[in-house]
């Protein structure tokens, strides 16, 4: 039995009277990756700052393992151009040594930058500054908000090679948002299909065929993503579990849906 | 070099030292504002100042102590209604300024027994200042400064990403509400300086000027240091040689100094 990082339990979020995130049940543990999707509005931010405790939630519990080391990479950062930074000074402010520092920017790839300015750096760059920022912290848990934005399409292929790597030499949970549905079936263990509500979960394989997937994102994108996993072996997955659509852990959707 | 005892009897050495000490917290926390863009929060703040002397007055307290109360009391007041966000900020803002600076005003006129140098409160009295008023500034400066440097790390990395320092651990509200404190007492020691309409300045203009040399957050907290001692220096040599008002010709020197900062110096390739 893995270790269980963080688990919630009938989660809700209401902002405003209108409700955000609906009675979530979920357990990151140690080794997973698991992604999570949605259309826009799904709530999947306010989702993982409920997990990272920057939102508060209206009811139901988050249970984190005591001493909990958090590693998040937000979505959007915007540097003041007014606070002169650079990726050196950036990374120290984390408290690690230097030695330590240049050794996770080595990991993603960035060593170069060291030096460089905070404000000149591309999209990209920044992104693996931020994922070195959060490793170097040695998280158990390591929380992304869309890592791939602003990244070209190798650079996105590469990116999740790079989370996958980093959870295996780090031995540390992860859970990001993504958009790319399909990078997040190539890349991924484990797949988190929100709509407010948890529309169905699993493993990749299993959730292209799920018929609460199908519908939230349509035929079209389900065969798609389907037909980008046709090398795969269709009766034993990756995991070895035999793929079966009955063992996806699938909610019954609303009488509104 | 005279000594310091006799020094200390010259009203421009007084004005000096006062002013330089002012220098020397208004450089980090004027950093601060330009950084989190508080300018508009620093001057409600300053604002409500006069109301702390009123307050002072009216219960015979050191001045200072007055104005740093109702400036804490003020930053209180401005999170708990920020947390409703029927109005925006900058609307909030501005009705708590021009209300506690005119509320400031009526209570004073309502003292008919003291008689008040209005202008030196709206512009500054460097040239009026006393023993009493250096012993509040430099220990004003000292409980900042101790305060800045215990709780740098913390306050710059809330600074750069509010969400990722809390992720990390951090008490960010906490330390928001150490920054408000801090900029309580820097009000209430810079006000005999600059005065309430120019405290801002006096905070923002040396940080703004730093901005442009600085390549690293304590350099241009250094930077904006030595900024406004220059333009304090500068300010006074004007007030002694034209007999200009001290206040308005130090945020004139900082001024100048600013453009010329600007105009010489191009853009930093690093930081």
């Amino acid at each position: 039995m893995t270790e269980a990082l963080v688990t919630l339990d009938d989660v809700s979020v209401t902002l405003g009277g209108q409700s955000i995130v609906d009675h979530v049940q979920l357990t990151v543990s140690r080794g997973d990756i698991i992604t999570v999707i949605g259309p826009n509005g799904a709530g999947k931010t306010t989702l993982i700052k409920a997990i990272l405790g920057l939102q508060s939630i209206s009811s139901g519990r988050i249970r984190r393992t005591p001493g909990l080391r958090l590693g998040y990479v937000p979505q959007h950062i915007h540097f003041q151009p007014t606070l002169p930074l650079t990726v050196k000074r950036f990374m120290a402010l984390t408290g690690a040594s230097p030695a330590n520092c240049r050794a996770a920017l080595e990991r993603t790839a960035v060593n170069h930058l060291y030096e460089s300015s905070i404000h000149h750096l591309s999209g990209g760059e920044t992104q693996r500054v931020l994922i070195a920022r959060a490793l170097v912290r040695q998280p158990d848990l390591l929380v992304l908000d869309e890592p791939a934005q602003g990244v070209d399409v190798n650079g996105q292929a590469e990116l999740y090679e790079l989370i996958r790597e980093l959870r295996d030499s780090l031995d540390c949970g992860v859970i990001m948002i993504s958009h790319d549905l399909h990078l997040v079936m190539a890349a991924t263990d484990k797949v988190l299909c929100l709509n407010q509500h948890v529309c169905c979960s699993g493993y990749p394989e299993q959730i292209s065929h799920d018929p609460a997937f199908v519908e939230l994102f349509g035929r079209h994108v389900a065969d798609s993503v389907a037909i980008y996993h046709h090398h795969h072996n269709h009766d034993h997955n990756l995991h070895g579990d035999v793929v079966d659509n009955a063992q996806t852990e699938t909610c019954h959707h609303h009488a509104s849906h | 070099m005279p000594p310091i005892d006799s020094v200390l009897d010259d009203f421009f050495w007084r004005a000096l030292i006062g002013g330089l000490g002012v220098a020397l917290v208004a450089g980090p926390l004027g950093c601060f504002v330009v950084w989190r863009r508080m300018a508009y929060f620093g001057d409600t703040l300053a604002h409500s100042a006069l109301l702390g002397v009123a307050l002072g007055t009216l219960l015979q307290i050191q001045l200072s102590l007055g104005i740093a109360v109702v400036c804490i009391g003020l930053a209180l007041l401005l999170v708990i209604l920020s947390r409703n966000r029927s109005l925006a900020t900058d609307t909030l803002l501005g009705i708590l300024a021009h209300s506690a600076l005119a509320i400031g005003l009526v209570t004073l006129s309502f003292m008919p027994d003291v008689r008040l140098d209005l202008t030196g409160y709206l512009f500054g009295d460097l040239l009026a200042i006393s023993r009493t008023d250096l012993a509040w500034i430099y220990g004003g400066a000292a409980v900042v400064l101790a305060l800045l440097g215990w709780l740098w790390r913390g306050l710059l990395m809330s600074t750069i990403h509010e969400e990722l320092a809390k992720a990390e651990g951090l008490p960010v509200e906490r330390l928001r509400l150490g920054l408000m404190l801090m900029f309580s007492l820097v009000i209430a020691v810079a006000m005999k300086i600059v005065g309430v309409l120019l405290i801002t300045a006096l905070l923002i203009i040396p940080a703004a000027t730093a901005r442009r040399l600085a390549s690293s957050p304590e350099r241009m907290v250094g930077l904006a240091m030595i900024g406004g001692m220059i333009a304090v220096g500068g300010g006074l040599s004007l007030s002694w040689f034209f007999d200009s008002p001290a206040g308005p010709s130090i945020v004139v020197s900082a001024f100048l100094l600013f453009l010329l900062v600007y105009g010489l110096v191009r853009e930093q390739r690093h930081g």
